[in-house]
């Protein structure tokens, strides 16, 4: 499994994070994408635009309306990608909370 | 109260941050005192074993994660920089056991581990450059970080069901 560099880059950027979890619950047309936000409508466009590249974001045309949904397949990619370093990290601190937790009670 | 974990990757660097329920000086200590460090560093079931621990700018700590099999993987972490109860910058590198770094299969990585206090507790955010991101995806594919996996699991098990603390 191949996972280009720009999908990591595209959710690194609170925009794009806040764009994809807009559209986790429901499909969304470019319009009511940017009312959320106070960007232009075009800044919106680009973003989606680099969201759509790396294959998160898939386009749906419905009628004169395109709407833009998640491609969780490739949200999963990114969760699996990261998955080794989240369980050594959290594995770590479980450990470390417990050892702040002997301290206090010295 | 639960304190999560956030992972983030941006090209060839990785941030991580966390909440701690316990003021900066102390999570200071857990993260700059080896006797502290071998008891959380290795994620189970691997357990830190420290050789050296000389934390000072120039100094450096030398240590083993040793696996169930007491199999051993070396590592060291030289520290470039240090600013008390505030951040400390250093590198990370693969060794053998007399602490000569193994800089051709991983040229190391640099760490900045920066302590914020945040309510009564701390946020530590840690900070990870790989000299590339093919390092990066060599790292994320050695196999002693997927073995976490089911033992991570276990002890999720045991701090939720109560038996730890």
């Amino acid at each position: 499994m191949e996972i280009r560099r720009d999908v990591f880059k595209a959710i690194a950027d609170p925009t794009r994070r806040a764009i994809l979890s807009l559209i986790a619950s429901q499909a969304m047309t470019p319009n009511s994408l940017a009312e959320h936000f106070d960007t232009s409508r075009q800044a919106v466009s680009k973003h989606i635009k680099i969201l759509a590249e790396c294959q998160l974001v898939e386009q749906q045309q419905a009628g004169r309306e395109i709407f833009y949904q998640l491609n969780p397949e490739k949200m999963k990619e990114v969760a699996d990608w990261l998955a080794p370093f989240t369980q050594l990290w959290e594995s770590r601190f479980s450990q470390l909370d417990e050892v702040l937790h002997n301290l206090k009670n010295k | 109260m639960e304190n999560k974990t956030k992972i983030t990757k941006s090209a060839n660097r990785m941030v991580v941050l966390r909440n701690f329920d316990a003021p900066v000086p102390q999570v200071w200590r857990a993260w700059t005192d080896s006797e502290l460090l071998d008891q959380w560093w290795a994620p189970k079931p691997y357990k830190a074993r420290t050789q050296i621990m000389n934390f000072i700018e120039g100094g450096f700590w030398h240590y083993a994660m040793v696996g169930p099999e007491t199999e051993e993987m070396w590592a060291r972490f030289d520290y470039q920089s240090i600013c008390v109860h505030d951040y400390f910058k250093g590198k990370d590198s693969f060794c053998d056991a007399d602490g000569v770094k193994n800089e051709d299969d991983f040229p190391g990585m640099d760490w900045t581990n920066t302590f914020i206090e945040s309510g009564e507790g701390t946020q530590v955010r840690v900070e990870i450059t790989f000299k590339s991101e093919i390092d990066m995806e060599k790292i994320a594919k050695m196999g002693f970080i997927e073995g976490f996996t089911a033992a991570h699991q276990n002890l999720d098990h045991l701090l939720k069901s109560g038996a730890v603390r």
